[in-house]
């Protein structure tokens, strides 16, 4: 793995052999402190029963609700961050339009708004109280219901699908999409024929980065939950509702766990898709 | 020449139609995104903007003036500072080691800083209750205190600094490093002198996006936090708070706050920016 040999790092300029040790030491000490060891930790609580304490504790009637809640806002959410991200992607790169700087800005917003924000702001256009409460007095309940949660989770991931798909729209350039048209191909055959396949590594990265945040969203999603244990919980809900209201901590450090291999597999799942990206 | 002639029939086809034929962009699929952008980011953002000011300039100054809004934001704003100085040295110093340093398992350490981004924030807060809440095994209780917002803040702001210093790094030319060194010129020199003003841009833009996403955050610290009014509650869980008791002005007057602390650091992160890279230019 350390491909210095020991020639060259005498001959290196920079730190002596000895700053050198200090600054790894540093480095190592404080990432230790701040990632490691917490990790080893609660993956050791989460196990030190047995893995069949952990399974027992992630599949109660509440857990499986969070986690069925969760993997529903995901199936709602990533089909229209797809359209709707790959539209808006197409609109910014094709588009010759005023106020594109300003599209490009308001599609970067969600990462500078603090979830609690999003969910206070939804609540003020959602609500009983807000600027579209005629649709809750309707008896469509958004706010402390699921499609509050949906739109929650959209607003924080909505930036992912955009910001993957459009470098590669800028690279693939017109030419093939003009060509397939200029011999009588139909938009959408031009779309799913040449568009869809250049874009798709790109697309399913972004969508990679959504469910993983949209898994992993706590903040904007508990604003706007109406929080029953069993019903309107999510995963990290769930982690939030075992800690503060049940004090259980180890079925905390249990969901968090679980929460954990999820956002792992995700982070592999990026690492190969990046070559793939990068390959092709 | 050839190409040209060949594009110029799709060009002029393209005055023509609009566009109509290509991507499927017309205005159909502007008027699509630009509503979608609407109803999901923008309408939301002006209703909470709206509200900050039914009361008027004078209403919002209040709100953000109560006793406990002020506490809450002085306390956000002083801790993320924190955290974003300590980012810059240790930030820099870590993407330095990832860089220069060989030692086994390194590979392994730099895999190691991505994690805080993939975690979701309330398990970030888990986490460490482990080692610093109320059942450390090594009798370390920084519950509820500031140290511990610290502490939260800094790990889900880890990626920031290392990952924009990491990559101009790699790229820095080492043989004006070897040639500085051979006039004699001390490590710390070359380092204050060469590396520091290659490397000011990248760390400047990873503190600024490590200080807006910590002024924001609200899953890490809440329950690690403690949320002692006055101490250890921070703006987001101000904000929280005031929603769950109907007082929406104030909790939308402290939104607002933070969004605009938020936007003034990242424009002034573009000026720095802009700056840097025209000086660059000059000097190539």
């Amino acid at each position: 793995m350390s491909t210095a040999t020991p020639d060259r790092v005498g001959s290196r300029v920079g730190p002596s052999r000895r700053s050198q040790l200090t600054l790894r030491t540093i480095a190592l000490t404080y990432l230790g402190l701040l990632v490691a060891v917490p990790i080893v930790l609660i993956i050791f609580r989460t196990f030190e029963n047995g893995i069949g304490a952990f399974v027992d504790s992630i599949t109660t009637p509440a857990a499986i609700s969070a986690l069925q809640l969760s993997l529903l806002i995901v199936a709602i959410v990533v089909p229209l961050n797809v359209i709707f991200g790959i539209a808006t992607a197409l609109a910014l790169v094709r588009g010759r339009f005023r106020g594109r700087g300003i599209v490009q800005a308001i599609v970067d917003l969600p990462f500078a708004v603090s979830p609690i924000v999003v969910g206070a702001s939804l609540i003020l256009l959602w609500g009983a109280d807000g600027w579209f409460g005629f649709v809750d007095e309707a008896g469509f309940r958004v706010i402390f219901a699921l499609p509050g949660m949906v739109l929650a989770t959209i607003f924080v991931t909505l930036p992912f699908v955009v910001r993957e798909v459009e470098p590669v729209l800028h690279e693939i350039g017109e030419e093939q999409e003009q060509a397939a048209a200029t011999l009588g191909a139909s938009r959408w055959q031009t779309f799913w024929r040449i568009t869809l396949p250049a874009i798709r590594w790109g697309l399913t990265y972004g969508v990679v980065l959504t469910v993983a945040r949209a898994l992993g969203e706590f903040g904007a999603v508990i604003m706007v939950s109406a929080g029953v244990a069993g019903e309107s919980q999510t995963l990290t809900l769930l982690v939030h509702s075992r800690y503060i209201d049940d004090h259980n901590t180890y079925g905390a450090y249990a969901a968090s766990t679980l929460l954990m291999i999820l956002a792992i597999i995700t982070l592999l799942l990026m690492t190969v898709l990046d070559r793939k990206r990068h390959s092709s | 020449m050839a190409t040209s002639t060949v594009n110029r029939p799709a060009d002029a086809s393209r005055r023509r139609f609009g566009r109509r034929a290509v991507g499927g962009v017309g205005p159909l699929g502007l008027g699509i995104a630009t509503l979608w952008l609407s109803v999901i980011v923008l309408l939301p953002l002006a209703a909470i903007s709206v509200k900050a000011f039914d009361n008027g300039i004078g209403g919002f100054i209040d709100a953000i003036d109560a006793p406990a809004a002020r506490a809450a934001l002085l306390v956000t704003v002083g801790v993320s500072l924190v955290v974003a100085l300590i980012n810059v040295v240790l930030g820099t110093l870590i993407a330095w080691v990832l860089v220069r340093d060989e030692f086994p398992g390194k590979r392994f350490v730099n895999a190691l800083i991505d994690l805080p981004f993939a975690l979701p924030t309330i398990v970030a807060s888990m986490v460490l209750l482990s080692l610093y809440g109320p059942s450390s095994p090594f009798d370390i209780q920084l519950n509820a205190t500031r140290p511990a917002l610290v502490i939260a803040l800094l790990f889900v702001t880890l990626p920031f600094v290392v990952r924009a210093v990491q990559p101009v790094l790699m790229e820095i030319d080492k043989e004006v490093e070897e040639a500085a060194a051979s006039l004699g010129a001390s490590n710390l020199t070359i380092f204050r002198r060469i590396i520091l003003p290659t490397l000011l841009p990248a760390i400047l833009t990873g503190t600024g996006l490590a200080f807006t996403r910590a002024i924001g955050e609200y899953g890490s610290v809440v329950l690690i936090g403690g949320g002692i009014p006055k101490k250890t509650e921070v703006a987001s869980q101000y904000i929280q708070k005031q929603i769950e008791i109907d007082r929406f002005v104030n909790a939308a007057a402290v939104s607002v706050s933070l969004l605009l602390i938020a936007f003034a650091v990242l424009l002034l992160l573009r000026l720095v920016g802009n700056r840097a890279s025209r000086r660059e230019e000059q000097n190539a």
